[in-house]
């Protein structure tokens, strides 16, 4: 086991390095360069640019600055914002708890109810609730996020003024928990969509390719019953591949909460996103694009350390 | 003398049998035809110029007149038009993409498949560090970043979506280059490149048309995205998530601009999701996944 930790880590070192080259090459090829905010500034001279330039290294040659650049993000130091000049890591990270909380409790929402929808369809395969189900999540996964979320708006919000219609909380109640609460149901419910969708087409095949085992057979003749047969027998087998869902869904999770969020008005990291774009912040683009990457391998890393902890075979091999 | 040519009449017989029978496949189908031909067809149905102003009839509801079968929007121009031309960009922009995203995704997965070794450790390396960034992160920041035409959203969005299709071809060519044709084809001195575009890419056509179905789908999706956030499709051209945009300021007085661009785009989704779906049980039924 030590071993496999070991080689799955080493194996995550050409990835961030990978990351970090593109997230550097992105931000050179910006128009303006790294300093488009400066250059494209009517008002700031040539010779405070050549200035600001010396200043953030830029006269040196590209492979000093992207070593300079790449030792930056591994020990902290992530740059500044153009507009305040705070440091980029602080800003990523007060938004961090927000789309955190956001992303948990779709994530929860949507494991619960995909898990059951799939496993349900698995064990009664071609019935009339397995066709809609199956029907229902390809529906879902045609939804475009921010259509469902203006439609539950519309109703939820506008028609029947049950939930908030954005937002983390009402004016004055900073804190408050039942009114951040009120105000999560919606984007939760957006947000949670697509993944219920995913989670049940994924937990359906799953358990149906496990279900089919020898092992099951052999189980059911030796007389365990139905329920112990789903949870001591399928369901550790079918957990893998489910596991390493979870892992690539990450990325996916971080793009639905960028879209969710500016349609509710969330102020999370996808938000901070769409803001940076819109302003030219490329030292906060940059900043989120790797620290979502980053956030990325670690998922997978730990997907795969997850299942090398359930299966032998895959740590042996 | 090739020793793949194209599926014998009987192979397409029977994928179109299979395909028949998946009656929500044959409707998606459907639907894309419709969709098709309308977008195609859009002057002849259109009963507006879709950029003609006419303040003195604004917000007019659906339903209400002839000479506006959909209502208007806060400037007066005809909806429906609109939709019809704007499908018209939204699936140009759809397909260019889905055509880059598959040559791009081909090309990778056959160089790494066939030639392996360090070419291929290299490509999907390449690949996995292109996966850890959410798409619609780096289409943002690209599509921030280029001057916004409709081919320049369309190679956008094919160039930030090849990955799964390279993946795809990949483990097909791995499969496929073991098989007898292919040595036979090495053994009459066949030269690398004929092995692989010739030999190797027709076989793997299942997968990649497959692919190439359900690539529509997310680009038009990915589309509807970057313009509703304001970086893809610029106005006075309209695109359906452009023209969610614009219906976001009046919804809660006049919902039926924001509802019908947004139907359009499930629709076109729908369509191609099921049609994809439906291709993948027919073409091979070891990838079937729904009943």
């Amino acid at each position: 086991m030590i071993g496999f930790v070991a080689w799955r880590l080493l194996q995550a070192i050409p990835l961030l390095i990978g990351v970090s080259l593109i997230g550097f090459g992105l931000m050179h090829l910006a128009p303006g360069g790294p300093l488009a905010v400066y250059t494209l500034n009517p008002t700031i001279q040539a010779q405070d640019i050549e200035r600001i330039k010396i200043i953030f290294g830029l006269d040196q040659p590209v492979h000093v600055q992207y070593v300079k650049w790449a030792t930056g993000i591994f020990s902290g130091n992530w740059g500044y914002t153009f507009f305040g000049g705070r440091p980029v890591l602080d800003v990523i990270l007060e938004r961090l708890p927000a789309t955190l909380l956001l992303m948990g409790s779709a994530l929860s929402v949507a494991i619960v109810l995909g898990l059951s929808i799939g496993v349900l369809g698995a064990v009664k395969r071609y019935s009339v609730f397995d066709v809609l189900a199956t029907t229902g999540a390809l529906f879902a996964l045609s939804f475009p996020t921010f259509w469902f979320g203006l439609m539950a708006i519309f109703v939820f919000a506008i028609e029947l003024r049950w939930l908030p219609s954005g937002g983390m909380w009402e004016l004055g109640e900073e804190g408050n928990i039942l009114s951040l609460l009120r105000h999560l149901v919606l984007p939760t419910m957006v947000l949670a969509l697509v993944i219920t969708a995913t989670w049940s087409r994924y937990s359906r095949s799953a358990f149906l390719e496990v279900m089919q085992q020898d092992f099951m057979r052999t189980a059911r003749a030796k007389g365990v019953p139905p329920a112990a047969r789903l949870m001591r027998h399928a369901f550790p087998n079918a957990a893998k591949p489910l596991i390493a869902l979870l892992g690539v869904e990450l990325p996916f999770l971080f793009s639905g909460a960028l879209v969710t969020e500016t349609i509710f008005g969330w102020p999370g990291m996808g938000r901070l996103f769409v803001d940076a774009l819109n302003m030219k912040e490329y030292p906060i683009l940059m900043g989120m694009m790797m620290f979502t990457a980053i956030f990325v391998i670690i998922g997978n890393l730990l997907a795969d350390l997850a299942i090398a902890a359930i299966d032998p075979r895959v740590r042996l091999r | 003398m090739s020793a793949t040519a194209a599926a014998p009449q009987g192979q397409i017989g029977r994928v179109w049998t299979r395909f028949r029978r998946h009656r929500l496949a044959l409707a998606g189908g459907f639907v894309v035809a419709l969709l098709l031909a309308s977008a195609l067809f859009a002057p002849a149905f259109a009963p507006q110029d879709p950029t003609l102003l006419d303040t003195a009839l604004r917000f007019r509801p659906p339903f209400a007149d002839w000479a506006h079968p959909l209502g208007t929007d806060e400037l007066g121009r005809d909806t429906l038009s609109r939709l019809l031309y704007g499908g018209r960009v939204s699936l140009t922009v759809g397909l260019v993409a889905m055509v880059t995203t598959v040559m791009t995704g081909a090309l990778i997965g056959i160089t790494a498949g066939f030639l392996g070794g360090v070419v291929d450790n290299l490509l999907m390396r390449f690949v996995d560090t292109m996966l850890c960034f959410p798409q619609v992160f780096l289409l943002l920041v690209v599509a921030a970043f280029v001057p916004p035409t409709l081919l320049s959203i369309s190679l956008v969005i094919g160039l930030t979506s090849w990955m799964e299709v390279s993946r795809i071809v990949r483990a097909e060519i791995l499969h496929l280059k073991e098989q007898d044709f292919v040595a036979a084809a090495r053994a009459l001195g066949a030269s690398r490149a004929r092995i692989m575009f010739r030999e190797l890419l027709p076989n793997a056509a299942a997968p990649i048309l497959v692919a190439a179905t359900l690539k529509v789908a997310s680009a038009v999706l990915m589309e509807s995205y970057i313009s509703y956030l304001g970086y893809g499709v610029q106005p006075p051209l309209a695109s359906w998530g452009n023209m969610l945009t614009n219906a976001q300021g009046y919804f809660d007085t006049v919902p039926w601009l924001a509802i019908l661009p947004g139907a359009a785009i499930t629709l076109t989704v729908m369509g191609f999701n099921f049609m994809g779906d439906g291709l993948r049980d027919a073409l091979d039924p070891r990838l079937r996944m729904d009943p």
